[in-house]
């Protein structure tokens, strides 16, 4: 086992939590990604993989999900899978000798910072940060955004609960731009 | 000073008082007043002067169409020049200036400009500073400039926020007056997602400055209880001070919603204002009608207002201009505030009703087939000339003038995307017409339709339409029984034989201007406009467009359809840049990117320099430096005697994996890729299509099917775009997939002779890092400190033994204080950009200063990297005839002569002896630097058949700096030509 601390994308040793009127925004560093590509010619083995590693189907366009393991789209024939960080640091070397050559598997644990916001009337928040519609939102939705300038995922796991992956070199920046959101909405 | 001119009710609070502060005198308003209502109470007629003619004026209108009552709000950092008295909600401390007056607003010089108004016609400033040309720069613009502008910003920075946001909907509905309150109700009970925006604070449009009955309630009641119910309705957002601005495609609307302009400090956290973009799948523009004014001599006077915002004063606001008032009408409009005015007790002169069939008045007196001709008093309007039907003149005295020559529908926003509107003969007005925008319906007064219970009526069967069309089923509103009573007009657009009759009130256009425009040929509607400024001020001619185009047709003898309208643009009304620019300002203007040993820099004191988005530390001062060279070069001497270490994960790092993925590489790269080794790394150059170099950097292969390419810190992103339209575009069927790992990996250089020293304290001790085990230019996955995985790649950009190590960036951190840790007893350096320029260049690596954009391989030296056995991307057009001339310009080194003499970049390089122009330019320096390993400073050039000229002096010359000295030219190579060092 190494030596070496890890610090949270904000900078810290712990992550950072920040609650304003009903919000409560929350540093996520707890989650492993590794991204998985299907390879030319080997789409249908890919999903069934996926299908296995998540105890679902793989997640269409714009939606996530999973059971045993969570995954969002990102593109076509492309996903995100998600997993417990003190489980499966090595994600991407798991599914990666799980799907063989039928996927390129990348690690992408610290290519993205991820901050939770929670509570009530979070489709307030987003309408200024998104042009997506979050207040339709019901829960599944994974969707492509652009906030301030920084390109994100923006994962709503139900009204009360929405994610956002963004890169993580802007960790402050985005931390910013949700915090100044929250306290312009409420 | 009292509220002379305040009347009884309104839609005030008269039970509370605030103050507010106009020029230098204090006075008394209530809540719910604007600045305009407040000041008319208050017994001020005059608000402000006029831009060109520094006429006295007062308000127009009572609405965002003012183009006379134009102040400056607020002072200190929140002065905001320009700002409507009439759109100004009233606060306790409100304070407002008037603008364009000196020395005060009752006496101001520069009114000299009226005496002098038969030399400022139209085309004044085209006709009169035409010559002598050299007057133009020294004496007409800077006094133009003095005289122009209306009020003064604070050059201070805006204190406030502003927000930017975006809603989605299934209608919009564009104003809450009866048209937009009956359609949003309707709308809302069919379980449609409504959002209903209007740019007044109270949601009821005219119903709020009316004093018709709405069944058994007040017009305004009715407006204040719908309001409330779809205030109450999940699927409704109500939204007041939200103006629409703009119709964009595909059902966009940009909207302005003021949320802290009525108060005198925004909330903790808020902003003053939020724009807006909506999403609508359907609109409803219910938008209403401007009333617009008859022209006439002296018709400008503070006092003289339409007869609409006349009576809104008395209803809603509860207060009067004058004492005593006259109206000035063409329909039977103008009677309606004749009678509220009476009803409210102020007295009525007369109604000079230019329709000899006007209908007889209430309690007043009615001049029937009258016309007014003259106006006087000094400040403010004192009595008006009325002629009558018979010729007969004669003076009435009154102190305010209600005037109304009809209504134009509001019909800016359907015209947003190329749409011309159609006359309409019955109300003698431009009504919508022509291609609306996508998904749009016009109801209620915006189209013409201008009885409230028309208008109700309308505005329902709009959202019934809509509701169907969109799968819903609308409930038959119920909407109460309201004035329906026919439009009653004589068209009659300005009273002739006018010699100072004005059109466009705010910048002072007259309807002679408009005579004269035509007569020297400006016919059409859009050079009429720019050659009178017509319609071009901040009101963007709300209340003056139609009275101009009337004249125009008079003049030209066509019809007011036949001279048409100018365009309409967004935005509606004048919107602030800061809220255009949103969150996006100061330091949140871009985000800022920071690299995995940023707060450990921070800690040690580094000095960061911006790199796109990045701040990288550009060198660590140590105490006692008191220059940045001096840290520098310790940076440099110190990595090239024992190891430094430097944060590289700003460059560019992009997963290629796949099948046919050396197949792609050997696509992009103009030279081969296919016959790399397993853990190996090589240097590639990637061309643009036209031949030019685009970037630069190494290529490692991990696996058969696995790459890491690295790109510049300048260029991740362009060159991760231009890979993704190769692998998307060019080459569908090639098995290969890309995904950037920039941010998920830290990496550090760790460079100079020592370097494998320290790394063998960090690497797990199972990896052979011998020379011969792991080579210059070996890369592989390694583990760290006892089990972490990590990269490790053997490539050099100092010149010196180096490694870049990689691990997930979450352990950056941790690294870089490791290595410094561990790299304690080979006296270890942090170095920063700048040691890492010095250091490439002293090596003759090429990096952004030589790859801009211009260069092609040959110039770079590196012709021979163009595989010519296999296809690249701009391969072929590299070999163009003229980018591979004799005399093309070569990469080499320049050393001064005289080794104190600087060589700066951007300086060119002449032959000795000949003359110091472009036509004998031999060519340019792109970098230099001072080094500190040879004590003098060095540069890289471009040269002319430079790799044939080593060892010639040339002259080197900056006209701009006064540079001129000898160079000689040498290899790029400064440090260690053969590479002995980084093969050790």
């Amino acid at each position: 086992m190494h030596d070496l601390v890890a610090i949270t994308p904000l900078g810290a040793v712990r992550p950072k939590v920040d609650s304003h009127g009903p919000v409560t925004l929350t540093e996520v560093t707890d989650r492993a990604l590794a991204s998985v590509a299907a390879r030319l010619g080997h789409e249908a083995e890919t999903a069934t993989a996926l299908e296995r590693l998540l105890g679902a189907p793989a997640p269409g366009p714009a939606r996530h999900g999973g059971k045993s393991l969570m995954a969002f789209w990102m593109g076509p024939e492309q996903w995100m899978v998600e997993a417990s960080f003190e489980t499966h640091e090595d994600l991407a070397r798991q599914i990666g000798s799980d799907l063989g050559a039928a996927a390129s598997v990348t690690e992408q644990t610290d290519a993205w910072c991820r901050f939770d916001l929670t509570g009530d009337g979070l489709a307030d928040v987003f309408e200024r940060l998104t042009t997506a519609n979050v207040r339709a939102f019901e829960g599944g939705e994974a969707q492509r955004a652009s906030v301030d300038h920084m390109g994100c995922f923006v994962l709503c796991h139900d009204a009360r609960h929405i994610s956002v992956l963004g890169p993580r070199s802007s960790a402050g920046s985005l931390h910013h731009a949700l915090l100044t959101a929250m306290r312009s909405a409420h | 000073m009292s509220q002379v001119n305040r009347l009884n009710g309104g839609l005030i609070d008269q039970s509370r008082s605030i103050s507010f502060r106009f020029d230098d005198r204090w006075m008394k308003g209530h809540p719910g007043d604007t600045l305009a209502s407040a000041l008319l109470a208050n017994g001020v007629r005059l608000m402000g002067r006029s831009f060109k003619y520094h006429r006295p004026r007062g308000p127009l209108t009572a609405g965002s169409e003012e183009p006379n009552a134009i102040v400056e709000l607020r002072d200190g950092a929140r002065q905001e020049p320009n700002t409507r008295a009439t759109t100004a909600e009233l606060f306790d401390g409100l304070t407002a200036r008037s603008q364009n007056r000196w020395p005060s607003l009752a006496f101001d010089a520069l009114s000299i400009n009226d005496r002098l108004s038969s030399f400022f016609a139209a085309g004044f400033y085209y006709k009169t500073f035409m010559w002598p040309a050299a007057f133009w720069e020294k004496l007409y613009e800077p006094m133009i400039r003095r005289a122009a502008g209306l009020g003064s910003l604070s050059l201070k920075a805006d204190p406030d926020n502003y927000d930017k946001g975006y809603l989605h909907c299934d209608v919009l509905i564009i104003g809450a007056g009866p048209a937009g309150l009956a359609a949003a109700l309707t709308a809302g009970e069919a379980g449609l997602s409504v959002i209903l925006a209007d740019e007044d604070s109270l949601a009821g449009g005219r119903l709020n400055a009316e004093s018709f009955a709405m069944g058994q309630q007040a017009g305004h009641a009715w407006a204040a209880e719908t309001a409330a119910r779809l205030a109450a309705m999940p699927n409704v957002r109500l939204m007041t001070r939200t103006t629409v601005l703009g119709a964009f495609d595909h059902g966009i609307y940009g909207a302005l919603e003021r949320v802290s302009d009525h108060l005198a400090v925004p909330a903790e956290g808020k902003p003053r204002q939020i724009l807006w973009r909506i999403y609508s799948r359907r609109a409803i523009l219910a938008g209403g009608a401007t009333e617009r004014p008859i022209v006439f001599e002296n018709n400008d006077r503070p006092g003289i207002m339409l007869a609409s915002a006349m009576r809104a004063y008395a209803n809603r606001w509860a207060a009067t201009p004058a004492q005593e008032i006259a109206v000035f009408t063409n329909n039977d409009d103008g009677h309606r505030t004749a009678a509220d005015l009476t009803a409210k007790g102020v007295l009525v002169a007369a109604v000079i009703d230019t329709r000899p069939d006007a209908p007889k008045g209430q309690g007043y007196e009615v001049i029937a087939g009258g016309t007014i001709t003259n106006t006087s008093g000094r400040l403010g309007l004192a009595q008006v000339e009325v002629t009558d039907a018979k010729g007969n003149r004669r003076q009435i005295k009154c102190g305010a003038l209600g005037v109304s020559g009809g209504w134009n529908p509001n019909v800016s926003l359907t015209c947003h995307q190329r749409g011309r509107p159609a006359w309409d003969v019955d109300i003698h007005a431009f009504v919508p017409g022509g291609t609306l925008p996508e998904g749009m319906v016009v109801a209620g007064a915006a189209n013409g339709v201008f009885s409230t219970h028309a208008a109700l009526h309308a505005g329902a069967e709009a959202a019934v339409g809509i509701a169907a069309d969109l799968g819903h089923t609308a409930p038959s509103p119920d909407l109460p029984e309201a004035e329906d009573a026919p439009v009653a007009i004589t068209p009659f657009w300005h009273v002739s034989g006018a010699k100072r009759a004005w059109v466009d009130q705010q910048n002072d256009v007259t309807a002679k201007d408009i005579k004269l425009a035509h007569q020297e040929n400006f016919t059409s509607v859009e050079h009429l406009k720019r050659y009178t400024t017509l319609g071009m001020a901040t009101d963007q001619g709300k209340t003056s467009n139609m009275a101009g185009l009337a004249i125009m047709a008079e003049v030209a003898g066509k019809s007011i359809p036949e001279v048409g309208t100018t365009m309409f643009r967004p935005p509606y009304t004048p919107t602030a840049i800061g809220a255009f620019a949103g969150r996006s300002r100061g330091t949140d203007f871009r985000p800022i990117r920071k690299t995995p040993s940023h707060f450990w820099a921070e800690e040690q004191g580094a000095e960061f320099v911006e790199v796109g988005m990045w701040l990288r530390a550009q060198w660590f001062p140590r105490a006692g430096e008191t220059h940045w060279r001096e840290s520098v070069d310790r940076e440099v001497l110190q990595t090239r005697r024992s190891v430094g270490v430097c944060d590289v994960t700003t460059l560019g790092k992009i997963d290629v994996q796949g099948s046919d993925a050396a197949e792609f590489l050997n696509a992009i790269y103009c030279n081969g890729f296919a016959k790399l080794a397993v853990g190996r790394t090589r240097y590639g150059l990637m061309l643009r299509e036209d031949g030019i170099a685009m970037d630069d950097g190494t290529a490692g292969r991990l696996a058969e099917d696995h790459f890491v390419v690295t790109t510049t810190t300048a260029n991740a992103v362009g060159v991760y775009r231009h890979m993704e339209f190769v692998r998307q575009c060019l080459y569908p069927d090639m098995d290969v997939q890309l995904i950037s790992t920039t941010e998920a990996w830290a990496q550090f250089a760790v460079a100079g002779p020592r370097s494998r020293e320290l790394l063998r304290k960090i690497v797990d001790p199972e990896f052979d890092m011998t020379n011969e085990g792991f080579p210059f230019m070996a890369c592989g996955e390694i583990t760290v400190c006892g089990g972490l995985r990590a990269r490790l790649f053997r490539i050099s950009f100092s010149g010196e033994l180096a490694y870049e190590i990689a691990v997930p960036t979450r352990y950056g951190d941790a690294m870089i204080r490791r290595l410094m840790e561990a790299g304690r007893e080979f006296d270890v350096v942090p170095y920063g950009t700048e040691a890492l320029g010095v250091m490439r260049i002293e090596k003759g690596h090429a990096a952004g200063n030589e790859l801009n954009g211009t260069t092609t391989a040959l110039n770079l030296g590196m012709d021979r990297m163009v595989s010519t056995k296999k296809d690249s991307i701009g391969a072929v057009l590299s070999r163009r005839e003229g980018l591979n001339e004799p005399d093309a310009l070569r990469l080499v080194g320049l050393r001064p002569v005289s080794p104190d003499k600087p060589v700066p970049a951007g300086a060119h390089l002449m032959t000795k002896g000949s003359a110091v122009d472009a036509a004998h330019d031999q060519g340019y320096v792109t970098s230099a630097c001072y080094s500190p390993n040879l004590g003098h400073q060095i540069g890289l050039a471009f040269l002319k058949s430079g790799h044939e000229r080593m060892g010639e002096i040339l002259r080197l010359v900056s006209p701009l700096t006064g540079i001129d000295h000898e160079v000689e030219v040498v290899s790029a190579h400064f440090v260690d030509p053969e590479g002995d060092r980084l093969r050790a």
